[in-house]
């Protein structure tokens, strides 16, 4: 694996399977009475985080404590950005400090890229604008290959706005490297340019897209970015759109519903389709903490001179 | 060598022997002599008879001698953001490219919508007295799109056109206002094609590559709704509209379908749109700030586009958009960071390569490109080695090999892709009025 973990798209195959297999071996360390190894202790994982996250950064803070790594939260509100100092004088000062690992969630695609460059850290992407979050894409794989075994040949779904979600390109760029048939579906104002060049099917009708799939991967509207002109009105979106029990119909008896979350039910999934039988919502978060301890145990695990 | 040479060409009489002129204002590519009196060209011929008094430069077997190449399009900075480039940096970076000549564009702190700041301009142009400088006045007060600039003043103090670039002018009829009165002084307004909804945030091309790195697209379309607007409004008005910085093939089809009606439109295209794609965008450095620009870097088939409009004569203009930015304003996010490249020093070496060597243009063609329908355009000066003419000569060598190098540039900024690149082709010496103001070290010019 490289120094760095900015993307799915600096994994090969054989990083991938080395990650879910590591974790497989982590979730079970979450499954003891003390959940603790000693693995990433004496190393100093700072979690810079530039947009608000609840789920991400308490996903890797956990996966930090069971690695007995010595972690550190920065939340930057993005008011203070405005007037304060440039990400790069940022991490420089953190990087004075000699810490291990730097976990950055940032608003801006590419801000994981700039950090690595100047960064003798290992850079983790948590969220880099609409760019990546491979560590979710992971843990979606992950979640996947533990219900049906195989990520290969399986049709995935993925529905909702594709044109902001960073977790759309990890994914794409995950499961179609794994074999995959992915098709994309969602209005054709979220419909990012060229989309079909990554290899997947695109449909504008949901219920073309979920016919016999075996995973249905919804993506989180998010109302603060769609300023009245992407769809109308999140009535019209959630009857058009919306993931509910009828279209989980048309999709094959054994279809797991994924969502990265945070959910707007009644928006992008209704809540008896999100808390229903075929939810794996939940299994996602726990995954995501031993995906998170295999990234952080794969990139900063090595004792001095491995 | 080399100040003797600066010597040589203090004198009041020289001449340039044996090198090979190419100057298609006057029908000229071959072998001629060319006489230097008083800051003017005196006589272009064969074996031009060496009188007493004149100082002779043999010049070496190879190098091009070309009217005075100018640069329509640049930003100088001065006033107001000096710590990015000033007129004395920007048109030392111009000489050492090969220009003469620049027209610097208005949107400097405060704007260029008056004549006082257009004196100021040239003002420390003369200091500088490196390339001659255009100033390219405001086509609205404090470019904010609204009342007309004093227009007829800007052309007195010495503007050569009107441009609210950075932006486009803001409404149609804003535009219609401005080219039917900039049309009463001969001044041309250059037009930023851009429908400013249709790029909203946006910072890169629209497409697969924009989409892979999830960067806010701008698709061709944003710049030719807006070529189109203002072919038409120089239709209705009879008033010359210049498309700056042309980038997506459907604007070229717009000023194709424009001429082909008789509209009075031009366009230039910068180096770095006929050399890269968007492709940039991710490899080899993903992310870099030094491949945003406004418009953005377009796809393989508008890169393409603009190559067969260089060769079939559709695009009038080479020019730079030389947009210099101090290296902290680019050491940010890509969505931070300002749009714009510097190009005076690499434009010369860029053409060479990609365009004459490959085949798509003759040198008499780049000539043309690079001086004379720049000249044209603006109505200046230049653009022919004519007796009588000022002395304003580039002196190029096509086979030169050129590693470009940000350390050795003169420009105050160094945001270019093209740091490393080696390219064939280059400035062997610059001569504004018959006075040499660079000289290439590279070069072997023998007196």
């Amino acid at each position: 694996m490289k120094k760095d973990l900015l993307g799915i798209a600096d994994l090969t195959r054989e990083d991938i399977y080395l990650i879910l297999d590591t974790a497989e071996a982590m979730r079970e360390i979450g499954l003891r009475p003390i959940k603790k190894v000693p693995t990433l202790r004496g190393k100093t994982v700072v979690n810079l985080f530039y947009e608000p996250s609840t789920r991400t950064r308490t996903s890797f803070e956990i996966a930090e404590k069971r690695l007995s790594a010595d972690t550190l939260n920065i939340a930057v509100a993005a008011s203070s950005v405005l007037k304060g100092e440039t990400l790069v004088d940022t991490a420089l000062n953190i990087e004075a400090m000699a810490p291990d690992v730097i976990v950055l969630r940032h608003a801006s695609s590419g801000a994981c890229h700039l950090l690595s460059r100047i960064c003798r850290s290992r850079v983790i992407n948590a969220g880099d604008g609409m760019h990546e979050h491979p560590t979710q894409a992971l843990l979606d794989a992950f979640t996947i290959r533990e219900h049906k075994k195989r990520i290969e040949h399986l049709k995935v779904a993925i529905v909702g706005d594709l044109l902001h979600s960073r977790v759309l390109r990890s994914n794409v760029l995950l499961l179609t490297g794994l074999g995959a048939d992915v098709w994309v579906s969602g209005p054709a104002t979220l419909m990012p340019a060229g989309i079909e060049r990554f290899g997947v099917r695109t449909s504008t009708s949901v219920d073309e897209a979920v016919a016999d799939a075996d995973v249905i991967m919804m993506l989180r509207i998010q109302q603060e970015r769609m300023h009245g002109v992407f769809f109308p009105s999140l009535r019209e979106y959630f009857n058009t759109f919306g993931m509910t029990a009828a279209r989980i119909a048309r999709a094959k008896p054994d279809v797991i519903i994924m969502h990265p979350g945070p959910m707007n039910r009644g928006v992008e999934i209704a809540s008896d389709v999100a808390d229903g039988p075929f939810s794996v919502i939940l299994e996602q978060v726990a995954n995501g903490v031993a995906v998170r301890m295999a990234v952080l145990y794969l990139l900063a695990g090595g004792a001095e001179g491995d | 060598m080399v100040r003797d040479l600066e010597m040589t060409f203090h004198m009041p009489k020289c001449l340039l022997k044996g090198g090979r002129v190419v100057d298609p204002a006057n029908g000229r590519d071959g072998t001629f002599d060319v006489l230097i009196d008083g800051g003017r060209i005196a006589k272009v011929g064969r074996d031009l008879p060496v009188d007493a008094g004149v100082a002779v430069v043999d010049i070496p077997s190879g190098l091009v001698i070309c009217p005075g190449l100018i640069d329509m399009h640049v930003h100088l900075r001065e006033p107001g953001q000096e710590h990015k480039e000033t007129v004395a940096t920007g048109t030392a970076a111009a000489v050492a490219g090969g220009f003469t000549a620049v027209a610097c564009m208005p949107n400097t702190n405060p704007v260029n919508d008056n004549a006082g700041v257009t004196e100021y301009i040239l003002n420390k142009a003369a200091e500088a007295n490196l390339a001659r400088v255009y100033p390219i006045g405001a086509v609205s007060k404090g470019q904010a799109g609204e009342q007309l600039a004093e227009i007829a003043e800007l052309g007195q103090a010495g503007c050569v056109a009107i441009s609210d670039d950075g932006r486009p002018v803001a409404t149609a009829m804003l535009m219609r206002r401005a080219l039917e009165y900039a049309g009463m002084f001969n001044l041309p307004v250059i037009e930023h094609c851009e429908d400013q909804t249709l790029k909203n945030d946006g910072v890169a091309h629209e497409g697969f590559h924009a989409s892979a790195l999830g960067l806010r697209g701008i698709p061709g379309e944003a710049e030719s709704i807006m070529a189109l607007r203002d072919i038409a409004l120089a239709e209705l008005t009879r008033g010359a509209v210049h498309i700056a910085h042309m980038s997506a093939r459907q604007t070229l089809d717009a000023v194709r379908w424009g001429k082909s009606r008789g509209a009075r439109v031009t366009c230039e295209v910068t180096p770095h749109h006929f050399v890269l794609t968007d492709e940039r965008l991710g490899t080899p450095i993903a992310f870099d700030t030094n491949v945003k620009m406004n418009p953005p870097l377009r796809e393989e088939a508008d890169r393409d586009a603009m190559l067969a409009g260089i060769a079939d004569g559709s695009v009038d203009v080479i020019a730079t958009d030389h947009a210099p930015h101090h290296y902290d304003e680019k050491r940010v996010e890509f969505d931070h960071a300002p749009f714009g490249i510097t190009g005076l020093e690499t434009a010369v070496s860029l053409c060479f390569d990609r365009l004459v060597h490959s085949g798509i243009v003759s040198l008499a063609r780049l000539v043309e490109l690079l001086s004379v329908n720049p000249a044209r355009v603006l109505r200046v000066a230049g653009g022919s080695l004519a007796e009588g003419a000022p002395a304003d000569i580039s002196m190029l060598a096509p086979d030169l090999s050129v590693t470009v190098s940000v350390a050795r540039m003169r420009s105050k900024s160094k945001n270019t892709p093209f740091d490393g690149w080696t390219l064939r082709g280059g400035v062997a010496a610059t001569m504004v009025g018959g006075r040499i103001v660079y000289v290439n070290e590279a070069v072997d010019l023998r007196m």
